[in-house]
């Protein structure tokens, strides 16, 4: 099978103008008798939708969470990109496209992109109307801050809250579809497989999560919105619930799963504190605007503060490493994640990495205290501010940019980070890849599309900070409404799609029958027992860094613990019950083949790109080497039985309007 | 560190609940309540029980899933946390700990510790958004400058995360405090002033359908609620609705 | 038609305040037995009673007690049916005050007191009449001569002070008062309020129990 990326034809900037002019529409009263079903409702799902339901679609929405308001987005902290040049520093849409094409470090096919740069400004107007809080300033207009990897103010922001406000305007704008009866809501649902007949997605088999009922959903159309699958990792900063489930099941189906590898590792999280810990906690890029990261200069030094014998406060300034200011002076702690995450992997692999465990480096805010404090002394009009005086007022104004964060992080830690500087270590946190789509962001399931965080579109092999909220609205507000209609266009005399079909039976069957199965195992380990296994494997040998040897050892090992997880899982309760365990039991099971594919793509890009590192490919200086003459492409893979034996597809990434070059931030 | 765990137990929403007492040891105090709630339930797997079925997600005091009642508080001892966000180190060793689901006619247990809070959800949909439709062409989002204090206090009743701990913990099962942050979110700005009337009556009617009970300003969910949403907001709700149920014709 | 619940607050609140204003007046007036003569506080009891405003609005003040009364017991019914299962373990004075907690038993009190309160003077002076040679002044000092009717009626000032405490703050909150700038203000206002009718109100009963008693 080819892949046909349907990109259209003609200048960048005109690409998607002229599609929408020239794409099928369906007429209103035609809208009314097609279904949509959206499985999840983060941003993504839940802007999609709620345009859906207003444009006159009869949409199904599915979260397994008891609302659609506490997806994961919700918790998306810094903010979302936009080029409206509101700062005046000459941003632009092609400015955006620019960055986020080499921030991928050019892995990511160029019309989505630019799509998603022109379509950014709508956004924040779109969002602004329904009653989001940006923050603002005096004048009462939109306040920027500016992320990692660029060189403009383009960030607008809601406190440390960002993920939660854009997430409340899309849940809104559902609510009133809701109450008008165009959006069936059904919260505490998964779904646990895809209903194809003649080979086009009809709907869903569902699991009813209260009940524990198998239901039967029909459809014209299935958008999978159901966020990434940083969880294969066991350990990330994803919501413990979120799973691959649904990005999965779509791909037995036939949907192409594309570049699994790519995975983003956040430079700033709070560092793991033992082994009971069931998740990693994100510290927003933002901090990175002002704190400045280090590790002791000498070994003995960390030495001495891994054993709690020396305070970092005592070391002095000559002794520390600003690693980052020293091996990239242009854009200092403020380069792209994959770089400062690596960087920082390289410090503390090399013995200099602070924290009882040896992982995790310092981000300090010392000197922002001093600047903003001789700042507000200076507005105040006291002259010869004592020093202390200046700390007083520069934590002031740190506490108004950071407070509610570095609360978060003495709650966790119990460390004033004030007075002590941060401890951070990289964590998982966004998956690049996902399922592949199309242009129309279908998959290669006709009349099954995926959006958001779930598809592989924009951000190439590493996603710049604030980018994921850019890049979900843009697909559930902006682009999905339209592009489905092409779609759709075709299927106004199909009429009501029937759910007593025997393909409807056969998929429920293959439910009941994976449920029963692993409801019988009746091992000895515990889901969670899995997933950790998993989890370390990934980390260790498909993380930060990767190599040929470690990954064929993943691929082994993970084979080992999936025939583990099939003889000797143990779940108890039954099925017609509210049952946590085999809700975790099922999504664990698809990480479990997941991880493998993972490890399979990590292994075949013999190159460095972005978040994927593979240990053969670097520079002398150590970083990341691309080679664009052997892998311009995106890996998309066709399943066929067993995860690893996937069949390679490659689609060529062109770049005709960026120059590719090797990535640089010094 | 050793506990005792006093734990609601209730199969389903039909069944009659009881507290059972659980011992646990071996937990670090730098874990989260949980994470404890994690090991629990891994040692009742083994020992072929049932585990205890809570809600949580995010596990960063966001996603506002975990509902707990911990010692008679809700989401236990600490101030501006939510349950996720409570350390063992909040505990001494030997403590016992109770451990309850959010009590309220309106939010149902479903099962343990797991309630029903879809009642939220349709006060919400009887008005708590601004009825705008998507569209490329809103108006320019800088065209009507809002100044910062509004927007400011806007944000602070948006920072809402819907928990219900507000319910779980007012005497009177009141949902004030959830109703009046999302009210007050939207009348802060001018994009939700246009509707602010009908939303006030609407959502307020639902609330009262849905059978929580009646403020009567005792202060507890300010108290606790995670967020530190303030009671300002009721007030506001309550001059506004009074305002509204004056001036509407219907 | 049902009242939604915030109108419902609010009628409380009004019938509250109202309430306040009379106990004010009430207080004004008794003080006035403090004074050494006893025409003082007769004149102002023959005006209170001969008044036709202050006769017709005897019935406001009757409504006012039974809005605030009737609304408050249906308050409560509807907030116990709120909760029907209760916690096994709650701690609620980690997060209310006292006063706040009781308002339906320091109400249940205050009515206790009340109907005592009624029979001991207005149904005495509307409907019995006065003894022979005494005036409304002796009517309500001589019952401060037993100590067990002192200490009841301070009692009950002091249940009704913790009753308002709660009550007056509380009902600008109901009314949308609350601001930053002047909450302060309502909350010293409040605790004024309460302690000046709590106290004022014993002191006028401790010092005719005193002034009668042969102690001095």
């Amino acid at each position: 099978m080819m892949l046909d990326s349907k990109v259209p034809s003609g200048p960048i900037a005109d690409k998607w103008t002229k599609h929408k002019n020239t794409i099928n529409v369906v007429g209103p009263a035609n809208k009314r008798n097609i279904d949509i079903i959206v499985v999840g409702t983060g941003l993504a799902g839940g802007s999609a939708s709620a345009s859906l339901a207003e444009m006159g679609y009869n949409v199904k929405a599915f979260c397994y969470q008891d609302s659609p308001r506490r997806a994961h987005s919700i918790a998306a902290q810094g903010g979302i990109n936009a080029a409206k040049n509101y700062q005046n520093d000459g941003d632009s849409i092609y400015r955006l496209f620019y960055d986020t094409v080499k921030g991928g470090d050019y892995r990511a096919r160029e019309a989505n992109v630019y799509r998603l740069a022109e379509v950014s400004v709508n956004i924040i107007d779109q969002c602004v109307a329904q009653g989001v809080p940006f923050a603002r300033d005096y004048g009462g207009l939109l306040d920027n801050r500016s992320f990692g990897g660029v060189l403009v103010s383009r960030t607008f922001y809601a406190r440390g809250q960002t993920g939660q406000q854009l997430l409340l305007g899309a849940y809104s704008a559902m609510n009133r579809q809701i109450a008008k009866g165009k959006i069936k809501m059904y919260n505490r649902h998964e779904m646990v497989e895809l209903v194809k007949v003649d080979g086009k997605a009809r709907g869903i088999i569902s699991r009813n999560l209260v009940t524990g009922e198998i239901e039967r959903h029909s459809a014209h159309a299935v958008v999978i919105a159901s966020g990434g699958y940083g969880n294969v990792f066991f350990l990330s900063t994803n919501a413990m619930g979120s799973n691959v489930t649904a990005s999965w099941k779509i791909h037995k189906n036939g949907a192409f799963f594309a570049n699994p590898c790519y995975t983003q590792i956040h430079p700033t999280c709070v560092p793991r504190s033992g082994e009971h810990q069931s998740k990693l906690t994100l510290m927003s890029e933002s901090l990175r605007n002002d704190g400045r990261i280090w590790v002791p200069k000498n070994q003995e030094d960390a030495e001495l503060v891994r054993q709690k014998k020396l305070k970092p406060t005592d070391i002095s300034e000559e002794d520390r490493d600003y690693y980052l200011e020293r091996r990239y002076p242009a854009f200092g702690n403020l380069v792209p994640r994959d770089v400062a995450s690596r960087a920082a992997k390289e410090r503390c692999d090399a013995g200099f990495g602070v924290n009882s465990t040896g992982e995790a480096v310092y981000l300090d805010f010392s000197s922002a205290i001093e600047r903003y404090g001789k700042e507000k002394a200076l507005i105040l009009g006291i002259s010869n501010p004592s020093s202390q005086k200046i700390i007083e007022l520069g934590e002031a104004v740190v506490s108004q940019k950071y407070g509610n964060l570095f609360q978060m992080y003495e709650q966790i830690v119990a460390e004033n980070p004030y007075q002590t500087p941060m401890m951070i270590y990289p964590a998982v946190h966004y998956t690049m890849g996902g399922v592949w789509v199309d242009y129309n962001l279908m998959t290669t399931i006709p009349g099954c599309y995926c959006i958001g965080e779930a598809n592989f579109s924009d951000h190439g092999a590493n996603r710049l900070g604030a980018s994921a909220l850019m890049q979900g609205l843009a697909d559930g507000y902006f682009v999905l409404p339209y592009t489905i209609g092409d779609y759709l266009s075709h299927d106004i005399r199909t009429g009501p799609i029937s759910t007593d079909s025997k393909e409807f039976s056969k998929a429920e069957e293959r439910v009941k029958e994976t449920l029963d199965k692993m409801l019988n195992i009746k091992g000895e380990k515990t889901v969670d027992y899995f997933h950790k296994k998993l989890g370390k494997i990934m980390w260790e040998y498909a993380g930060m860094a990767r190599n040929k040897e470690g990954l064929d050892y993943a691929i082994q090992e993970i084979k080992n613990i999936r025939k583990e997880f099939w003889t000797n899982v143990k779940i108890p309760g039954s099925q017609n019950e509210m049952n946590k365990e085999l809700e975790k039991a099922g999504r664990v099971a698809d990480f479990l083949e997941l991880g493998e594919l993972f490890a399979k793509d990590a292994l075949e890009r013999t190159e460095s790109a972005g978040g994927h590192f593979r240990e053969e490919s670097q520079t002398p200086e150590g970083e990341a080497l691309r080679n664009d003459t052997d892998f311009a492409f995106t890996s998309a893979w066709e399943y066929i039985g067993e995860p690893s034996d996937a069949i390679l597809h490659k689609e060529h990434l062109e770049f005709n309007d960026i120059e590719l070059k090797q990535r640089s931030y010094k | 560190m050793d506990l005792i765990l006093k734990v609601w137990r209730q199969k389903d929403s039909k069944a009659k609940g009881k507290i059972e007492t659980y011992q646990i040891s071996g937990i670090s105090e730098h874990s989260s309540f949980l994470e404890m709630m994690d090991v629990l339930n891994d040692k009742l797997i083994e020992d072929g029980k049932e585990p205890v079925a809570f809600d949580h997600d995010c596990r960063e005091g966001i996603c506002g899933m975990c509902s707990m009642y911990i010692n008679g508080q809700a989401h236990g001892p600490s101030r501006g946390t939510t349950t996720c966000q409570l350390h063992m180190r909040s505990f001494d060793d030997g403590d016992t700990i109770y451990i309850e689901p959010w009590r309220s006619k309106s939010l149902p247990v479903i099962k343990d510790l797991v309630v029903d809070r879809s009642a939220f959800d349709r006060i919400q949909q009887a008005g708590g958004f601004i009825s705008v439709n998507t569209s490329g062409n809103t108006q320019d989002a800088n065209a009507i400058p809002i100044p910062k204090d509004d927007a400011d206090k806007a944000f602070d009743a948006a920072a809402c995360i819907g928990c219900a701990a507000c319910v779980a913990t007012c005497k009177n099962s009141s949902a004030m405090l959830f109703v009046a942050a999302k009210v007050s979110q939207y009348s802060y700005l001018p994009q939700g002033e246009v509707e602010a009337k009908d939303r006030v009556v609407n959502m307020v009617e639902q609330m009262d359908k849905e059978g929580f009970g009646n403020c009567t300003n005792t202060g507890a969910c300010e108290v606790e609620c995670p967020k530190g949403i303030s009671l300002e907001y009721i007030a506001r709700m309550n001059r506004e609705y009074v305002k509204a149920t004056l001036v509407k014709e219907k | 038609m049902e009242l939604s619940s915030i109108i419902r607050k609010f009628i409380m609140a009004l019938s509250g305040l109202f309430l306040i204003i009379f106990l004010i007046t009430h207080l004004v007036i008794n003080s006035l037995t403090l004074a050494s003569s006893k025409d003082l506080f007769n004149e102002a009891a023959h005006f209170m009673a001969t008044n036709p405003i202050i006769y017709a609005m005897q019935y406001v003040l009757a409504l006012g007690f039974i809005i605030h009364i009737g609304m408050g017991i249906k308050l409560t019914i509807q907030n116990k049916r709120a909760r029907s299962q209760e916690y096994v373990y709650n701690r609620m004075s980690k997060n209310t005050d006292l006063s706040s907690r009781s308002m339906i038993v320091s109400g249940g009190l205050v009515i206790v007191f009340l109907a005592l309160h009624l029979r001991d003077y207005f149904y005495q002076m509307k409907f019995v009449g006065l003894p022979e040679g005494t005036t409304d002044y002796d009517l309500v000092v001589n019952l401060f001569t037993n100590p067990y009717y002192t200490a009841v009626y301070v009692i009950a000032f002091i249940v009704l002070g913790v009753h308002l405490n709660h009550g007056f703050k509380s009902a600008f909150q109901s009314m949308g008062a609350n601001h930053k700038k002047y909450n302060p203000l309502i909350k010293i206002v409040s605790t004024a309020y309460s302690i000046v009718i709590a106290l004022g109100f014993s002191t006028i009963a401790i010092f005719h129990f005193i002034n009668q008693s042969s102690i001095l």
